[in-house]
């Protein structure tokens, strides 16, 4: 059963997501806002794989041998100026939006399986990663026009 | 003491040390007596007076209605209207004191512009073309993105209307917005989330009619002190309604409540979890009403079950009994008034805990009926027009810039193409219009009527960004302010009394206020300034046609009737004849939403709405989706710690607020000799227990410290519970902003200016 793999996959996701929100609000620290709602929602995605943890105990996490592709370490650097900022948002749109098709596999497996248990995570976790995407497309799109036109960095 | 009038009786109390005047009590329903209050200048006998010209008062939200006595030519004081619904003849020392004395006081009368570094008299077409010449050239060179204005909550509508169509329509720009972000930004936006639109649901005489009145980080004694006046008339009258109040103080207002809750600065939405949840779990709420009017009551539930009286007891540090206390007397009281302000407002998850206070009155059907409903405050006299005819960020009339279709009216209503209004993304709000600036796409900011050098947070870096040599600061004030002076070019506005306009008040109520006097020469009325922008750019629509088709104050109110047609804040029946004589109006009748139906609408609300813990907007198809169709939102949030938290090195946790003397950065009070010798300096306050820890005494000159900056201000020991300090925010001198941090709410964007962790040391 491949189950654990992708539980094993999810828990790093979260992990690496997790991390990636943090590196953004201290890299963009002069975006107050952006500062405020990373730590929040990276603090919530913590709650996610805490709630996810005892699943992946009971599966017992496996690590597959295939190569790892995502690295938290990728945004240690994070960009500068207004269109650094777009970039940097986005790539946690695309982090993240790894993460919640992969809760929806998760999700479909506990349906196959009846683990109410698991169920029961997913359905506490999907409303906070929509609200992930959902605020990192407000923030982008309110950024993007006065990053791609007016910003003089 | 007094003598009677026809219209009641005038006090001829000192009003500086008796701040409400005298009692006149009133049992539940009966009408609130008249009593008339005037001021004239020293020496000025009524028979004096050539004439007496309609208005209102301009110093704070209520909105008194008022009549300004002219002598040759000048104004000589200022009288109650005793049959205005707001006031009924009242006036406050603000109003009576510093409504008038300013106007004859180092009046700005001639256009500056900075040459070689410094600020020189010119004249206005010298003035005037500057500023075409820059807005010009950035058109030009990028567009209208370059182009910011920032406004105030104390222009007429008539101003406003005008600035949003030039913006909107003649620029094209999003970045407009006005200091209304830092004074009621909050109010709009929990409206906004709760019932689909901008708008007042109770009215003043709710005041008259409620059995228990909650005011929530709202310190009515001393910002409204009319509107306190009617509440202490009620609380000495017959069938006293109960009064629960929420502020970390002491105040005056807190001292006749019968339940006073102190929460720390930062946890309000914790507190008002547990009251909502008391309401729920012990069945206070009404079923049908929620079932049929609104939506979202299981989430509400499910969110607010952890917050049990011990647990919000802990995080707020006030007493679990008055927790219950208070949700038991909003629970079981027939008629409940509620009002909100800045204690909410402008702290830790400001628009989710306003949106508490609309869902403890959805869920019990408090709304709309005699007595019963919310006012979430407005600060400012005119910040209800500011953010009605789109001089802030929204669409003129609370059209909803994510809605094509109210974007497309706009674009018909003025022939201009819809892509010009901007509607890409949500409108900028200022503390992202000072951010652009400080990165340099900004180039082009307009000023008006306000003084970011003292109101915005974090001055130092205020400063910084006005001085910038790539910014161009066009600042439009009656007097020389902290901004003039790093301003490049500076126009000489006329005041209130000088010019002609409308305005509405906290309770939707609209005032004409007539030109009394004419303005110092070489000074010229907003509206005069911006339609002289407007030909000189030669803002066109589709026919060739001048954009502002308006010349004068009445065309412009006009031309807002047939743009607010149709819309919740309706003003077509409205007109200056009907405003001439008797009361001030309230758009939308005397309350709004008396049958359950709200204007949630997809095709009619004002916004849809927004995830309260981020500010991630809801998508239109999302929106659609929970068919809202007339049902309210119960919206949800659990509570989240603020990010500053007092720590070893900054111990307390600082607010900014008010004294009943002054009004904003004081250009007007402080040149009232009155209001000036009652409050001349700024001061901070400190709980009994932490003075002694501190070692201080009454009067001591401390240093205040916070990461951003520090004041050196007396200390005067009172009203704050312990862990906090309270420092007046008027004062351009050792000014409380230095110290506030650049962080706003994620939905309303209104800055934190309630919590700022800081340390004391003795001087
Ligand atoms: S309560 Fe407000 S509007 Fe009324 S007189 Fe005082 S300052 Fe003016």
């Amino acid at each position: 059963m491949h189950l654990a793999t992708y539980l094993g996959l999810l828990q790093t996701s979260l992990r690496t997501l997790a991390g990636a929100f943090r590196e953004v609000a201290s890299g963009h620290g002069d975006e107050p806002d952006v500062r405020r709602t990373c730590e929040v929602l990276a603090s919530r995605i913590d709650g996610q794989a805490e709630k996810l943890a005892p699943v992946v105990d009971r599966y017992g996490e496996h690590r597959e041998a295939e190569p790892e592709r995502l690295h938290a370490a990728e945004f240690e650097q994070t960009r500068t100026g207004g269109v650094g900022l777009l970039r940097d948002l986005q790539d946690l749109y695309a982090l993240s939006s790894f993460t919640d098709i992969t809760w929806t596999v998760v999700g479909q497996a506990a349906q196959g399986l009846r683990d109410q248990e698991l169920i029961d995570v997913v359905n506490a976790c999907e409303q906070d990663t929509a609200r992930q995407l959902a605020w990192l497309k407000t923030r982008i799109k309110q950024g993007a026009p006065q990053a791609l036109i007016a910003a003089r960095d | 003491m007094f003598r009677s009038n026809e219209g009641g009786y005038r006090p001829e109390v000192d009003r500086i040390a008796d701040i409400w005047g005298s009692r006149t009590p009133h049992g539940r329903g009966t009408r609130w007596p008249v009593r008339v209050d005037q001021r004239l200048a020293d020496g000025v006998e009524e028979s004096d007076v050539d004439r007496w010209v309609q208005s209102a008062c301009v110093l704070c939200s209520n909105g008194c209605g008022c009549d300004i006595a002219v002598r040759d030519g000048r104004i000589v004081g200022v009288r109650g209207r005793a049959d205005d619904i707001v006031n009924r003849g009242r006036l406050g020392p603000k109003g009576l004191h510093g409504s008038w004395q300013a106007h004859g006081k180092d009046r700005l009368t001639t256009p500056l512009i900075r040459r070689d570094g410094e600020l020189r008299e010119t004249d206005w077409d010298t003035a005037m073309s500057a500023i075409v010449r820059r807005s010009q050239d950035l058109l030009a060179d990028t567009g209208p993105l370059s182009h910011g204005f920032y406004t105030s909550g104390q222009l007429f509508l008539e101003e406003y209307y005008t600035l949003g169509v030039i913006g909107k329509a003649g620029i094209g720009t999003p970045h407009m917005d006005g200091n209304t972000r830092l004074c009621t930004a909050t109010a709009a936006a929990a409206l906004k989330e709760s019932f689909g639109s901008d708008g007042q649901p109770a009215c003043h005489a709710d005041i008259d009619l409620c059995d228990a009145l909650f005011l929530y980080g709202h310190n009515m004694a001393a910002t409204q002190t009319v509107m306190w006046a009617r509440v202490l008339d009620r609380l000495e009258g017959p069938g006293r309604p109960r009064l629960v109040v929420v502020d970390p103080r002491r105040t005056p207002t807190a001292e006749a409540a019968d339940v006073h809750l102190a929460p720390l600065p930062g946890t309000n939405q914790a507190l008002l979890n547990g009251l909502v949840r008391e309401v729920v779990e012990r069945g206070w709420f009404d079923r049908e009403y929620v079932d049929r009017h609104t939506l979202g009551f299981e989430e509400l539930k499910a969110t607010v079950a952890p917050y049990t009286p011990e647990r919000v007891a802990e995080i707020c540090r006030v007493s679990p009994a008055d927790l219950v206390r208070a949700a038991e007397i909003f629970g079981t009281s027939d008629r409940v008034l509620s009002t909100v302000l800045q204690g909410f407002y402008q702290s830790h998850q400001a628009t989710a805990a306003s949106c508490q206070v609309n869902n403890l009155h959805l869920l019990r059907g408090q709304i709309g009926r005699p007595g019963s409903g919310v006012l979430q405050m407005n600060g400012q006299p005119t910040a209800q027009n500011t953010r009605e005819c789109g001089a802030d960020g929204d669409l003129p009339g609370f059209r909803n810039w994510d809605n094509p279709e109210h974007v497309e009216e706009l674009a018909r209503l003025w022939n201009v193409d819809p892509l010009t209004i901007p509607h890409w993304a949500p409108p900028t709000h200022a503390m992202q219009i000072w951010r652009y600036a400080e990165q340099g796409s900004i180039r082009f900011l307009w000023i008006s009527a306000t003084n970011p050098a003292v109101s915005l947070p974090e001055l130092a870096r205020v400063r910084e960004i006005l001085r910038r040599e790539d910014l161009f600061v066009v600042a439009q004030d009656a007097f020389r302010t902290e901004t003039t002076e790093l301003a490049d070019v500076v126009l000489p506005a006329a005041l209130w009394g000088e010019k002609q306009g409308t305005f509405t008040n906290l309770s939707r109520v609209v005032h004409l206020s007539e030109q009394a006097v004419e303005p110092p020469a070489g000074a010229r009325s907003d509206l005069d300034i911006f339609l002289d922008y407007a030909s000189r750019m030669g803002f066109r629509d589709r026919a060739g046609d001048p954009l502002i088709k308006w010349k004068d104050a009445e065309g412009a109110f006009d031309a807002w009737r047939e743009c607010s047609r149709g819309r919740p804040c309706d003003y077509s029946e409205l007109s200056y004849e009907r405003l001439r004589g008797g009361s001030g109006i309230p758009w939308g009748g005397e309350r709004l939403y008396a049958d359950g139906v709200f204007p949630t609408a997809a095709e009619y609300c004002e916004d849809y709405g927004h995830d309260l813990l981020t500010g991630a907007s809801t998508t239109p198809a999302d929106y659609r989706a929970r068919r809202p169709d007339g049902r309210a939102f119960l919206k949800a949030a659990e509570y989240t710690p603020a990010r500053e938290q007092p720590d070893d090195e900054y111990p307390l946790l600082c607010t900014t607020g008010r004294s009943v003397y002054h009004f904003h950065t004081r250009t007007k009070t402080r040149r009232a000799p009155e209001l000036q010798k009652a409050a001349p300096d700024p001061w901070v306050e400190l709980s009994p227990a932490d003075a002694d820890e501190l070692g201080l005494g009454e009067g001591d000159v401390v240093r205040v410290e916070s990461r951003r900056g520090s004041v050196e201000v007396p200390v005067h020991i009172g009203r704050c519970r312990d862990g906090v300090a309270f420092l007046p925010f008027h004062y351009g001198f050792q000014a409380a902003n230095e110290l506030t941090a650049t962080e706003w709410d994620p939905v309303s964007k209104q800055p934190l200016f309630k919590i700022s962790a800081v340390r004391i040391r003795r001087v």
